[in-house]
């Protein structure tokens, strides 16, 4: 496993008010991302266990993208990966910030 | 995000989709949830990736307003087997379920045991078919629901054999050695694994209907399965002695009654089944007209 830690420039606190929500599932191809809203609004962060070593580069990449496209300010965002394409990680970290917006049942 | 249960698969959703469309909205409450981060002890060593709540989700729920312990595991992560997390979330559920006085839905998706974890694996699969047996003595229903993905297994074979009622869609599968494994031991000639045709009629969900190795027969759909179990939660929970010999001399009497049968067509034959080799093309309504005439039950035994 490799793992790898980023802190995100957060611009806006993520909406609603789920204290958590979780996408995706650990397979080939594919990964989970748990979203838990601890952190101040301003600061985002994203823990890493990935089975694919050495692509930091292109985490750094989804990761820069990700902050810019989406309001995910007081997250603390885990992963543990399959060995995902970077697309599919782009879609599950929109997924889950989509659902931590979510009304709560 | 819940998408409509008319608009979802069965087979393709995750146990966190069923779980949402299966019980009353909004009534599902998780225990152990991945955020408390009980991460298999033995996937690291191997250097695997591991899952936030180790491929299984428990928790409480309500099904028409009643309370409900639900399990589900989760298919796509390690084929849904059973580690010594995953195995001990449900034997806890279980005992709890025990001491509440509820009933408890598993829905299965598993290939059985672990290997990287098989000790502990085995362990948790005894200790599971224990809380069952102690749960349904004490009067309340353990309900499996087969259908997705990884099918019914190894050791998720031996477990849904306990329980009170098992509920199949026709691509669900039950068994103990699923077909790689019997192909690996005892050679292609007896069975070839890769005949997607011949695993679903000698395991397939319509296959275990017709020969009373489930009890209730769905399609591909949560709308269906959450009926099925509505159903069967109204049905008695009884085990006692009388009803594990009556189910010991049913078990007898398929084996000689089927013992000399090369196919599940022809099990099917005997059974007394018209066109035998019909059957896994037939929908679904016409499929349970057909089996409401000769299938065998296990209704003593369960």
């Amino acid at each position: 496993m490799e793992r790898l830690s980023y802190t995100l420039n957060a611009a806006a606190p993520a909406k609603g008010s789920r204290r958590q929500a979780i996408t995706g599932v650990v397979a080939s191809g594919n990964l989970e991302v748990l979203a838990e809203r601890v952190l101040p609004p301003d600061t985002c962060t994203v823990d890493i266990a990935t089975a694919a070593h050495g692509f930091a580069a292109v985490w750094q990449a989804v990761f820069s993208d990700f902050a810019a496209r989406h309001q995910a300010g007081g997250l603390r965002l885990s992963i543990n990966d399959g060995g995902a394409r970077p697309d599919t990680v782009a879609l599950r970290l929109a997924q889950v910030v989509r659902l931590i917006e979510e009304p709560e049942a | 995000m819940t998408p409509s249960s008319s608009r979802l698969s069965w087979l393709e959703a995750s146990a966190r989709q069923r779980l949402a469309v299966l019980v009353d909205p909004g009534s599902f409450a998780e225990f152990v949830g991945p955020e408390q981060r009980e991460l298999s002890p033995h996937l690291g060593l191997f250097d695997l990736p591991e899952q936030f709540d180790d491929g299984i989700v428990v928790g409480r729920a309500a099904l028409g307003g009643a309370p409900v312990l639900v399990a589900a595991q989760e298919g796509r992560f390690m084929g849904g087997a059973f580690g010594e997390v995953h195995g001990a979330k449900l034997v806890g559920l279980l005992r709890s379920a025990a001491r509440q006085k509820h009933d408890v839905l598993i829905l299965f998706d598993t290939g059985g045991v672990r290997l990287q974890e098989a000790n502990a694996g085995e362990l948790a699969i005894g200790e599971i078919i224990r809380a069952i047996v102690e749960l349904r003595r004490g009067g309340n229903r353990v309900i499996g629901l087969i259908g997705g993905r990884a099918g019914c297994y190894g050791g998720g074979g031996l477990i849904a054999g306990s329980c009170s009622t098992l509920i199949v869609s026709e691509q669900g599968r039950i068994s103990i050695s699923g077909p790689e494994v019997i192909e690996t031991n005892k050679g292609v000639e007896e069975f070839d694994s890769r005949d997607r045709a011949l695993v679903w009629r000698t395991m397939g969900g319509k296959h275990r209907y017709l020969i009373g190795g489930a009890d209730l027969f769905v399609d591909d759909d949560p709308a269906a399965f959450r009926e099925a179990v509505e159903a069967a939660l109204r049905r008695p929970a009884r085990l006692d002695l009388a009803i594990l010999e009556a189910e010991q001399r049913r078990l007898q009497r398929r084996l000689q009654r089927f013992g000399g049968a090369r196919d599940g067509t022809d099990v099917w034959s005997i059974l007394g089944v018209g066109d035998p080799a019909a059957i896994p093309s037939l929908a679904t309504d016409e499929f349970l007209r057909q089996a409401a005439d000769c299938r065998e039950t296990a209704d003593d035994a369960r």
